[in-house]
């Protein structure tokens, strides 16, 4: 029931257009990254701990054996490739599966793809408020045929924002390291 | 009598995982680059990839896995939709036609290992059965490679 809310409370939002990246530096951002959220050491995190850098943020969950390993390992090859620029960026991984997903369970993973890597979780309604901010989109799916009897549906594109918080971009899901590489070194 | 024999005959090919006489089909499928993530532990599910390559005449079709490593291996497929929400969901059976590939892919068709029965270890391999639609069974070696690998080559 609530998950069903959930979902048709975030269907009404406006769609990210990937496809329009907008360079222009001056003008207001879409939309800024706001959030309250708890990392896999158990301490808490808000979009004010990463100001001045920017921010890579990526949307998944820990039992997804295909699209979030994939992309956290195209993250963890990007940080590598930016070298020393990589103190520019911080990787982030926001779990929209809070009922597996506990501090201790992206403890057990999120630190074999990058020592910087972040992952983040909290509270049913933590995450749903982050994905209304961040202007994602989640569900949970009943499948019998997957772990748990459920698997979610999620935006699986990586998102990039600004020093200030302010969306700046999003590469969409299976986009090779190096491209992400080289626009990323373009706006550092 | 000539029944039981056959039926002997029958029961030895699939316990030994050969093609039965009446195959027509999968013995002519080619597996290539297969691969595998390492696990954390065995509470979460794992995915292997790999091409199946189809070199004979006749389409053949993959219905099922079986591996001594998962108690519910299953092909699934992720999708994402126009607005970039992927979601995966069974396959279910998957044809190849004469002369063509398909690829379990990141992001496509893949492997979905559930109900993990050992940890995957980098650098091992395991034992993948894939069983098809004409009563053939090809096993194939599986490389587990690093968690944060990106393809077959690591």
């Amino acid at each position: 029931m609530l998950w069903g809310l959930a979902a048709i409370a975030i269907v009404g939002f406006v769609w990210l257009q990937v496809s329009s990246r907008s360079d222009q530096r001056t003008d207001e951002p879409a939309f800024r990254a706001d959030f309250e959220l708890t990392d896999h050491q158990g301490m808490m995190q808000t979009d004010e701990d990463f100001a001045g850098r920017w921010m890579l943020v990526f949307f998944g969950f820990a039992n997804c054996p295909d699209v979030c390993p994939t992309t956290l390992a195209e993250v963890a090859a990007v940080m590598d490739a930016l070298g020393s620029d990589a103190v520019q960026v911080q990787p982030l991984f926001i779990s929209i599966d809070p009922e597996r997903d506990t501090p201790q369970a992206l403890a057990e993973f999120i630190p074999y793809f990058d020592a910087d890597l972040i992952g983040l979780t909290g509270t049913a309604d933590q995450i749903k408020r982050t994905s209304e901010t961040f202007r994602i989109y989640y569900e949970k799916i009943e499948e019998a045929a997957s772990p748990d009897g459920y698997t979610m549906g999620h935006s699986s594109q990586l998102f990039l924002f600004d020093t200030q918080d302010g969306y700046a971009g999003a590469w969409t899901y299976g986009t090779p390291a190096e491209e992400i590489v080289s626009d990323l070194r373009a706006r550092l | 009598m000539k029944s039981s024999i056959a039926a002997t005959v029958f029961a030895s090919c699939l316990f030994i995982g050969l093609p039965t006489i009446t195959v027509a089909g999968s013995e002519d499928v080619v597996v290539e680059d297969a691969w595998s993530r390492a696990s954390i532990g065995i509470n979460r599910p794992g995915a292997a990839y790999m091409t199946l390559r189809n070199t004979g005449t006749d389409p053949v079709t993959l219905v099922g896995l079986e591996t001594p490593l998962a108690m519910m291996p299953d092909i699934h497929e992720t999708t994402t939709d126009a607005n970039g929400v992927s979601s995966m969901a069974p396959a279910g059976d998957i044809m190849v036609p004469p002369g063509e590939t398909v690829s379990l892919e990141p992001g496509g068709l893949h492997a979905m290992l559930m109900r993990l029965q050992i940890k995957m270890v980098e650098g091992e391999t395991f034992p993948l059965t894939l069983n098809f639609a004409d009563g053939g069974a090809l096993t194939v070696d599986v490389p587990i490679l690093g968690i944060a690998a990106r393809g077959p080559e690591g």
